[in-house]
C-alpha cells in the first residue's frame, strides 16, 4: 500500500489559487503517494497570531490539531503556514500542556512541500519540464524560520528546459506581511515595487516561490506596474510537462 | 483600520520622496553588503559561535545586573573614579550642572552617545546656559540643524553633501562648500577650538567592564578619544545594561560590533578608559565619572523574556537590513531608537499605549533577527508585543472592531460547515468583478477597509470560481490519470484563479 499523505491546502490556496493545491497533489501522486484531503481543514491561525489575537489564533489552531491529529504526513504548499504549525504553535500553547502535547506530536509530521520532496520522497528530479528563464523568490518564513534556501533551487534546476537566474533581491521581503499589507499599504507597496524591479532586471518570464501569499503580493504589484511575468508556485512548475 | 489614517500620513515624508528613499536604500545597502563580507565563512569562520557566545554573555550579565554593577562600581572607585547613579535624565542634568558650576566652565565637548540623546541632554544643558558641542561630524551637523539622529550608528545618513553645505552656510555663516573633505576640515577647525576651551568631556559607553572598572568606547573619527582625554573632567553616561563581566569578553563583542555595524573587522579606535590620570601618566582627565542611568531600564528588566531587548550593543545592523527602516527612514520612529530595535525598545520604555502601531509596522520578515550579533529575537519580540498591545486594548475596550473581526473569523475557521458556506458565497459575489481573476478596482461598496488599502498599491486576486475543495470533489469523481495538468502558456499570467 502506498504511503498516505494528507495535504493541507492553506486558506489562501483554497480560495484564491486552487490550481496550486491541485498541482501539489499531482506531483505527490506521481511519486506514488496516496493523497487525502481532509474536508474539515480551514486555516492554521496565522493571521490572528501575527496580529496579536492569540485567543482567536488558538481557536483556529486547535481545530487544525484536531483535523490532522492522526495524519501520517501533512504536506503544505507554504513555508509560512508550515512555520506557524511547526514553530509558533508551541508558543501559542505554552501554557496549555495538553494542547502542547498534541503540538509536539504533530510537529515532526508537518512538512513544507519542497522539503518533503527532497527529504522524505528523496527526489530532486520529478520529471517536469518548463521552458524558459525563471527566478526564485525566497519567502521570508521559509528562508529564516525553516532555513529553506537551496532546496527549491535544486528542484528547479532539474526541470527540463528551465534556466534559473538569481534576482539581486531574492532574500528581501516582498512586503506582504499579512494584515501589514493593508494596514501599512504604501509601505508594503514600496517594498513590492523594489521586488518587481529586481524581477524585471533578470529578464525572467516567471517568478517562482513556495508561498502563495508572496506570489499574490508580487503578482498584484507586477500587474499594477505593467510587468508581464508569470508568478508561479513551485508545485505548478513541478507539475508541468511530465506524464 | 485606524492605522491607515493615523499612521500613513506620518510616514509620508519618506514614502512620498523617492529621492530620499533611494538615498536611504543605497546607503543602508552599502552597509549591508560590507557586513555580509566581513561575517562570511571565509573571513570569520566562527561567526555563529561568536553570536551565541555574545548572547550568553549578555544574558548572564543582564540576569545578574545587580552583581556586575556593584563590581563595576568597586573597580571604578579602586581606579580613582566615581560612579553616579541616576534614575532619569533630570538627575544626569543636575549632576552635570553641578559639575560645570564647580568648574566654572560653560563649554562641554561631547562624543556620540545615543544614551544622552535619549534624555535630550543637549537641550537641557542649553536651557541652563551651557554650551554642549557634539564632536562627531554627523552629530555636529545634526546639532547645527537641530535634528535628532537618523540612525543609531550613522546619525546623518540621510543628508547629502549639498544639504550639509546649506547648513554650514546658514549656521556658521561661511562661504558655501560642497566638497565633503573640505566640509570635514571646516568642522575640524571649529571643533579643535572647542576641545581646547572645554573643561568637561561627555561620552557615552559601548561597554562597561565590571572586572576592570573600565569604560570602552569604539569609534572611527578619534573625536571620542579627544573628548575623553583633553578636558580636565571626563563623564561617561551609560545605560546600566552596558555592563559586561570581564575584559576578556571584549574579544567576543569587538569582533562582532564593527563587522555588524559598518563591515569593519575592527573600528578605527577602541579606547579602554579606566579611571583618571595617574601619577606619571602624560594624558587623561583629572577626574573620571561614570553616570549609570536607569531611565526605564529596570522596568524593562521585570519581564524575563522581553528584557533581551537590553542585550543590544547598538551596532545598527538590524536597521540597515530592515525593509521598513529602508523605506521610511529614522525620523518616522517615535523615539531616538529607530528600526527594529526601536520597535521593541520603545513600547517597553514608553508604555504599550503610546505607539501601539509601532510593533505592527513590520512584515515580520525576520531579517533583523538574522543579523543581530547578540541574537535578540526581534521578530518574536514583535509578536509578543503585538499580543500584549491587543490584550491591553481589549481590557480597556478600545479598538473593538478588529477584535470583533478576528472573533468572527475564528468562529468561521473553526467551523468547517460555516467556512464552506462563506467560501461559496464569496466566490459568487465576486465572480464577475475582475479581469482574468484579478481586479485593479472594485465597486465602491467593496472598496473599503483592508481591500481599499490593498488596491491602493496593487491588483487583487479574486476568489476562484471553484475553490480547491470543490475542484477536489470533482477530481475524485474521475480517475487521477485523466486529470490534465495544464502547462501555463506565455499569455497566461499564471497563479491565477
Ligand atoms: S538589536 Fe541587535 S542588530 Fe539591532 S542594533 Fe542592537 S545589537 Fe545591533
Amino acid at each position: 500500500m502506498s504511503t498516505r499523505v494528507s495535504i493541507f491546502v492553506t486558506c489562501l490556496v483554497d480560495q484564491l489559487f486552487p490550481k496550486t493545491g491541485l498541482a501539489m497533489a499531482t506531483v505527490l501522486e506521481r511519486l506514488g503517494y496516496s493523497i487525502e484531503f481532509r474536508e474539515d481543514q480551514t486555516c492554521c491561525g496565522q493571521p490572528a497570531f501575527n496580529s496579536g489575537f492569540r485567543d482567536e489564533a488558538r481557536t483556529v489552531a486547535r481545530h487544525f490539531l484536531k483535523v490532522f491529529a492522526d495524519a501520517d504526513y501533512v504536506v503544505l504548499p507554504s513555508g509560512s503556514c508550515t512555520a506557524m504549525c511547526s514553530h509558533h504553535f508551541s508558543e501559542l500553547f505554552r501554557d496549555d500542556p495538553a494542547a502542547l502535547y498534541q503540538v509536539h506530536a504533530l510537529e515532526p509530521r508537518i512538512w513544507e512541500f519542497s522539503r518533503f520532496l527532497l527529504e522524505v520522497a528523496k527526489v530532486d528530479d520529478v520529471g517536469a519540464s518548463f521552458p524558459g528563464r525563471v527566478t526564485y523568490h525566497d519567502s521570508c518564513h521559509a528562508l529564516r524560520e525553516l532555513s529553506i534556501k537551496q532546496g527549491p533551487r535544486t528542484l528547479l534546476r532539474k526541470v527540463r528546459g528551465l534556466e534559473l537566474v538569481e534576482m539581486d533581491t531574492a532574500e528581501e521581503c516582498c512586503g506582504f506581511g499579512g494584515t501589514f499589507s493593508a494596514k501599512f499599504a504604501e509601505l508594503s507597496g514600496a517594498m513590492a515595487r523594489t521586488k518587481v524591479e529586481s524581477i524585471r532586471r533578470t529578464g525572467a518570464s516567471a517568478v517562482v516561490s513556495i508561498d502563495s501569499s508572496c506570489l499574490m503580493q508580487i503578482q498584484g504589484a507586477m500587474r499594477r506596474e505593467g510587468l508581464k511575468v508569470q508568478a508561479l508556485h513551485l508545485a505548478e512548475v513541478l507539475a508541468g510537462g511530465a506524464q | 483600520m485606524k492605522e491607515i489614517t493615523a499612521i500613513q500620513p506620518q510616514l509620508h515624508p519618506a514614502l512620498d520622496n523617492p529621492k530620499l528613499q533611494l538615498a536611504i536604500y543605497t546607503a543602508t545597502g552599502r552597509l549591508v553588503d560590507k557586513r555580509k563580507g566581513t561575517v562570511a565563512e571565509e573571513s570569520l569562520p566562527d561567526y555563529q559561535e561568536l553570536r551565541s557566545q555574545a548572547n550568553a554573555l549578555k544574558r548572564h550579565a543582564i540576569d545578574h545586573l545587580d552583581y556586575y554593577l556593584e563590581l563595576f562600581q568597586r573597580n571604578v572607585e579602586a581606579n580613582g573614579g566615581k560612579v553616579i547613579w541616576c534614575r532619569d535624565g533630570k538627575e544626569v542634568v543636575d549632576f552635570l550642572l553641578g559639575l560645570a558650576k564647580q568648574r566654572k566652565s560653560k563649554v562641554l565637548v561631547k562624543s556620540k552617545s545615543m544614551t544622552t540623546e535619549e534624555i535630550h541632554l543637549n537641550e537641557h544643558l542649553e536651557e541652563h546656559g551651557l554650551e554642549p558641542v557634539e564632536t562627531d561630524l554627523g552629530e555636529y551637523i545634526l546639532q547645527l540643524a537641530h535634528e535628532k539622529p537618523y540612525h543609531i550608528v550613522a546619525p546623518a545618513l540621510h543628508m547629502t553633501r549639498y544639504e550639509v553645505a546649506d547648513i554650514f552656510e546658514e549656521k556658521l555663516k561661511i562661504e558655501r562648500e560642497e566638497v565633503p573633505e573640505k566640509q570635514t576640515q571646516i568642522a575640524r577647525g571649529i571643533l579643535r577650538e572647542k576641545f581646547l576651551e572645554a573643561d568637561i568631556g561627555v561620552s557615552g559607553a559601548n561597554f562597561l567592564v565590571a572586572d576592570s572598572g573600565a569604560v570602552v568606547l569604539v569609534e572611527n573619527e578619534g573625536n571620542a578619544r579627544l573628548s575623553t582625554t583633553a578636558p580636565k573632567v571626563h563623564v561617561a553616561v551609560a545605560g546600566i545594561e552596558k555592563v559586561i563581566p570581564r575584559a576578556q569578553d571584549l574579544a567576543t563583542f569587538l569582533k562582532l560590533l564593527g563587522r555588524s555595524g559598518t563591515g569593519q573587522p575592527l573600528t578605527v579606535y577602541t579606547s579602554f578608559l579606566a579611571g583618571p590620570r595617574r601619577e606619571g601618566e602624560i594624558d587623561g582627565p583629572e577626574e573620571f565619572y561614570v553616570v549609570l542611568l536607569d531611565n526605564g531600564r529596570t522596568k524593562v528588566l521585570r519581564d524575563a523574556d522581553k528584557r533581551q531587548a537590553l542585550f543590544c550593543i547598538r551596532c545598527g545592523a538590524c536597521l540597515n537590513i530592515c525593509p521598513v527602516y529602508r523605506r521610511i527612514g529614522g525620523h518616522n520612529y517615535p523615539w531616538v531608537y529607530s528600526g527594529p530595535i526601536g520597535a521593541i525598545l520603545t513600547p517597553q520604555f514608553e508604555g504599550l499605549d503610546k505607539n501601539p502601531w509601532l510593533p505592527h509596522a513590520s512584515s515580520l520578515c525576520g531579517a533583523c533577527g538574522e543579523v543581530c550579533p547578540v541574537k535578540i529575537e526581534i521578530p518574536r519580540m514583535l509578536l509578543e508585543l503585538r499580543a500584549d498591545i491587543e490584550a491591553e486594548k481589549a481590557a480597556k475596550g478600545e479598538d473593538k472592531l478588529e477584535k470583533l473581526g478576528f472573533q468572527a473569523w475564528a468562529r468561521l475557521m473553526s467551523n468547517p460547515m460555516l467556512y464552506r458556506a462563506a467560501s461559496a458565497a464569496g466566490s459568487w459575489v465576486l465572480q464577475d468583478a475582475g479581469d482574468g481573476g484579478w481586479a485593479s478596482q472594485l465597486p465602491f461598496f467593496l472598496n473599503a477597509g483592508p481591500t481599499k488599502g490593498w488596491l491602493s498599491q496593487r491588483d487583487l486576486p479574486l476568489p476562484a470560481p471553484k475553490s480547491f475543495r470543490q475542484l477536489w470533489k470533482d477530481r475524485l469523481r474521475q480517475p487521477p490519470s485523466s486529470v490534465p495538468v495544464r502547462q501555463q502558456d506565455a499569455t497566461d499570467e499564471g497563479h491565477s484563479a
